[in-house]
């Protein structure tokens, strides 16, 4: 964020980072060769809007040099998957570009047609990050397109799933119809019902008020059989599974009030309860459509495929490099990765310098050296340079794929039922008794009585306040939790949250962050050595390097003479006259047999080693706090799949009464959250790699941690944002609240209820009366819900709100 | 009285026909995505050569 003191000349123009090398052009200043290409193509098209406001919306191109890359996007077999649609002329394609954030981003996007001759129309949506462009195949292709999009800034999120036919995500909730006409007949027929309400009759026609009841039979038809049909369609596939669920309740309600009023209008004998009976299906509908929020951008089923990219870089036998998207390698095939890059097959390492994490798909927290011939398994990601790899297994017969098939992980969910469909069952069976009761009660004395007695009491209190309660609730919950960055994949998962009672956590990625801390090992070193150190460090860019470069940075560099590389080993220079060496246990001090940690870089200065350096993933802010209020209310165990060097400090966190298993393989995970089930327990699971996926499907409830909440996350019930570990407690606490919620709301309806019951039970309930309950006792819910559930927020989360505050 | 009957007679149709062009026009997807267009509003398109390139291209 640049601040008014900050030069604003030191900013590039494009994307408004700090200059650290200086690009002029046109008068302006750019940070890169990149995104002074992105001005000059804007320039010549006269794109310039896209820089208006003075803020500098731009988004550095990571790649200037896309030569080859995606290569594989020409492959007919690729495109076509790729491709919503396509004709002769017509082609759709649909990319998902999360770089968007701004209107700029949105203006530049739909004007591609000025920057590419092909593109017919480009549109976006902002909410879900994408971009539907139409362009005709015949002048141009998806290479093209994506190049134009990578140059600019907007590289489309391309993984090996979408080869996979892309679903249709409905967007539009056909609900909104059912909601409209239920409105529209439910306003109707009140208006029409008003002479009934009041006793307007006296005008002499009673062939009007005849006429007014017609017109409001007419009105609800639609109201059953277009807008209310979805509860029976639920209840009566509830029946067909032998259970008893709460729309069965509504569905008997609602037909029950139909029912009465038919006979009421056709014998002429009343006018009917129609407006009840459109009036709660109007509100029922607004409860679910209010329910049902989706997360568009986020996927909650992920499959291994999501996690791998869809093309690899192949070096042909003479030499030369081309892009081909995964499916389409061979075994023997060699594929050339760079660093930060993910091994998409199992395959036999080609040259020194391989440095694998695995932490994603094992836990392990540190790289592991490969050294040239041995295996590198597919999942795990380079941290050094470049390398070559020759592909011995297929993508779909990695141990990975395999690990993700087996049977372990493909479970149903099989979730109880939650406390709302109970409640809402013995609730119907209560007004059953109720009403038959009453039929019976009045039977001897005036059976018209008992009839009416038996219908109104199923009319005035049906299980909709529960219902309404409900949906209220948790559609406000959802909301408030995605405000908290926690996404719910739906309200169910509320439940499932509040009643658990052990939580289990991995450590790699889930207690700890993707940010490095280094330790010496080692005899202490002065300021001097340091210095020389960093001086050397700063002149390899091995990531390790690196690392311990950004952390000496305090250190005013020297100049460096005889500097040398060698992949795999270390570096070495002479620095101010001192010779200083630095790199693997095995090169430095000889030893083969080595049992530490394989990111070690040792030291020697003169000749003398001086010990070594340890670079570990630090643990996650405020989790002592975190860690503390959960054991105060649950059974806390730890689950990792590293090795158990941190237990020490793992311990004076958690203490020594917490459970830790240490390398622990992903099915031992999952048979652990199992024995705990079995034994009665529910469990939160939490953690955030493929190794988690066979405990998150397990347990009752799963949370995924991410720092990028683009990134890949195992299947699981909920995903929460990395920086908001501290918000934990708060959330199950939310989440136990808005059963709380629920379970007084229901208690208002009750009284509601009671005043209701109280006419039909006598068989005195006029219509006037219902008509006044219903939406009465609707909005009190709709409203104490509603407000309860933000004063919840804001009681519960102020607080951290305000600590997080003062501490940045 | 029996003017109550014209006018509810007319009213009515001419109600139903709101609610059928509100349906027909949530139909054509144009609520399917409701913040993008707020954002889109917020540049102007340029003017002269661009504009008959706009129409053409909406078609």
């Amino acid at each position: 964020m640049s601040n008014s003191f900050v030069d604003k000349k030191q900013v590039c123009y494009h994307c408004g980072d700090v200059c650290n090398q200086r690009v002029l052009f046109d008068e302006k200043l750019f940070c890169c060769d990149g995104c002074k290409a992105v001005y000059e193509l804007l320039k010549d098209h006269e794109l310039c809007n896209y820089y208006s406001p003075g803020e500098h919306p731009g988004v550095s191109p990571k790649l200037k040099n896309f030569s080859g890359r995606f290569d594989y996007l020409n492959d007919p077999l690729v495109s076509d998957k790729l491709l919503q649609f396509k004709s002769e002329n017509l082609a759709i394609v649909v990319f998902d570009l999360p770089q968007m954030h701004c209107s700029s981003c949105v203006y530049l996007l739909e004007h591609l047609y000025k920057l590419n001759q092909g593109v017919a129309e480009s549109r976006t949506d902002f909410l879900k990050k994408t971009i539907t462009i139409h362009f005709n195949p015949a002048q141009t292709g998806l290479r093209e397109l994506v190049e134009l999009l990578a140059t600019l800034g907007y590289e489309p999120l391309l993984n090996l799933r979408d080869l996979d036919s892309r679903p249709q995500a409905k967007s539009f909730n056909k609900r909104v119809y059912r909601i409209a006409v239920a409105g529209f007949c439910f306003a109707n027929i009140m208006l029409l019902s008003f002479p009934e309400y009041f006793h307007i009759n006296h005008f002499g026609d009673a062939s009007m008020q005849r006429v007014f009841s017609w017109l409001n039979l007419l009105l609800a038809m639609p109201v059953l059989l277009f807008s209310g049909s979805e509860f029976f369609i639920t209840a009566w596939q509830g029946i067909r599974a032998k259970v008893l669920n709460i729309d069965f309740g509504l569905a008997l309600s609602i037909t029950i009030t139909f029912s009465r009023s038919v006979y009421e209008i056709v014998s002429g004998t009343g006018a009917g309860y129609l407006d009840s009976m459109s009036g709660i299906i109007f509100f029922m509908l607004i409860g679910r459509y209010f329910q049902d929020k989706t997360h568009y951008n986020l996927q909650f089923d992920r499959n291994y495929k999501s996690f791998f990219p869809i093309s690899v870089l192949i070096r042909k036998p003479d030499g030369s490099e081309s892009s081909v998207a995964l499916p389409q390698l061979k075994v023997g095939d060699t594929m050339v990765i760079h660093s930060q890059e993910l091994i998409p097959a199992d395959s036999k390492c080609l040259d020194e310098g391989a440095m694998i994490d695995y932490s994603f798909v094992t836990g392990e927290s540190t790289p592991i050296r490969i050294h040239k011939g041995e295996i590198i398994y597919a999942g795990g990601k380079q941290t050094g340079p470049i390398i070559a790899c020759e592909m011995l297994r297929d993508v779909s017969q990695s141990y990975l794929t395999d690990l993700w098939n087996k049977d372990t992980f493909k479970l149903e969910r099989n979730r109880e039922e939650s406390f709302v469909q109970k409640l809402g069952r013995n609730f119907t069976f209560f007004l059953l008794l109720l009403s038959v009761g009453s039929f019976f009660y009045w039977l001897p004395v005036d059976s018209a009585r008992g009839i009416n007695a038996l219908t109104t009491v199923l009319i005035v209190a049906c299980p909709c306040a529960l219902l309404l309660s409900a949906t209220f609730t948790q559609g406000a919950m959802m909301r408030i939790f995605s405000k908290a960055k926690a996404y719910l994949r739906n309200a169910r998962i509320l439940d499932s949250i509040a009643s658990v009672d052990h939580i289990v956590l991995d450590k790699t990625g889930t207690l700890t962050n993707q940010v490095q801390s280094v330790h010496f090992n080692g005899t202490e070193l002065n300021e001097h050595e340091l210095t020389l150190i960093f001086s050397l460090a700063r002149q390899s860019h091995h990531p390790l390097s690196r690392g311990l470069a950004d952390k000496l940075s305090f250190c005013s560099p020297q100049s460096v003479q005889l500097f040398n590389e060698i992949p795999g080993k270390g570096i070495t220079g002479v620095v101010n006259g001192y010779t200083i060496r630095m790199g693997s246990h095995a090169w430095i001090a000889g030893s083969t047999d080595y049992q530490g940690t394989q990111s070690a870089v040792y030291v020697e200065l003169n000749g003398k080693l001086l010990g070594y350096f340890e670079f570990r993933k630090q643990l996650r802010t405020g989790i002592r706090e975190v860690i503390a209020k959960l054991k105060k209310k649950y059974t806390v165990s730890v689950l990792s799949g590293d090795n158990d060097s941190e237990r020490s400090e793992l311990e004076s966190i958690f203490g020594k009464d917490v459970e830790m298993n240490f390398f622990q393989s992903p099915h031992q995970k999952l048979e652990y959250v199992k024995s705990l089930q079995n034994k009665g327990h529910k469990v939160l699971m939490i953690g955030d790699g493929l190794n988690d996926s066979g405990a998150l499907q397990q347990s009752d409830a799963g949370i995924s941690i991410t720092d990028d909440v683009n990134n890949f996350s195992p299947a699981c019930d909920a995903i929460l944002e990395g920086r908001e570990f501290e918000k934990l407690p708060s959330m199950i606490r939310l989440a136990q609240v808005s059963k709380r919620i629920i379970q007084m709301s229901f208690v208002i309806s009750l009284l509601y209820n009671m005043v209701g019951l109280s006419f039909a039970v006598q068989g005195a309930l006029s219509p006037v009366v219902a008509a006044i309950l219903m939406p009465l006792s609707s909005i009190t819910i709709i409203l104490f819900t509603t407000g309860l559930s933000w004063i919840a927020y804001h009681l519960l989360f102020r607080n951290a709100a305000i600590s997080t505050v003062v501490r940045a | 009285m029996s003017a109550i009957y014209v006018l509810i007679g007319v009213s009515i149709p001419i109600a139903a026909a709101f609610l059928i062009a509100f349906l027909w026009s949530a139909k054509s997807g144009q609520y399917d995505d409701d913040y993008t267009p707020s954002l889109r509003m917020l540049r102007d398109d340029e003017v002269k050569q661009d504009q008959t390139d706009n129409q053409t291209e909406k078609s």
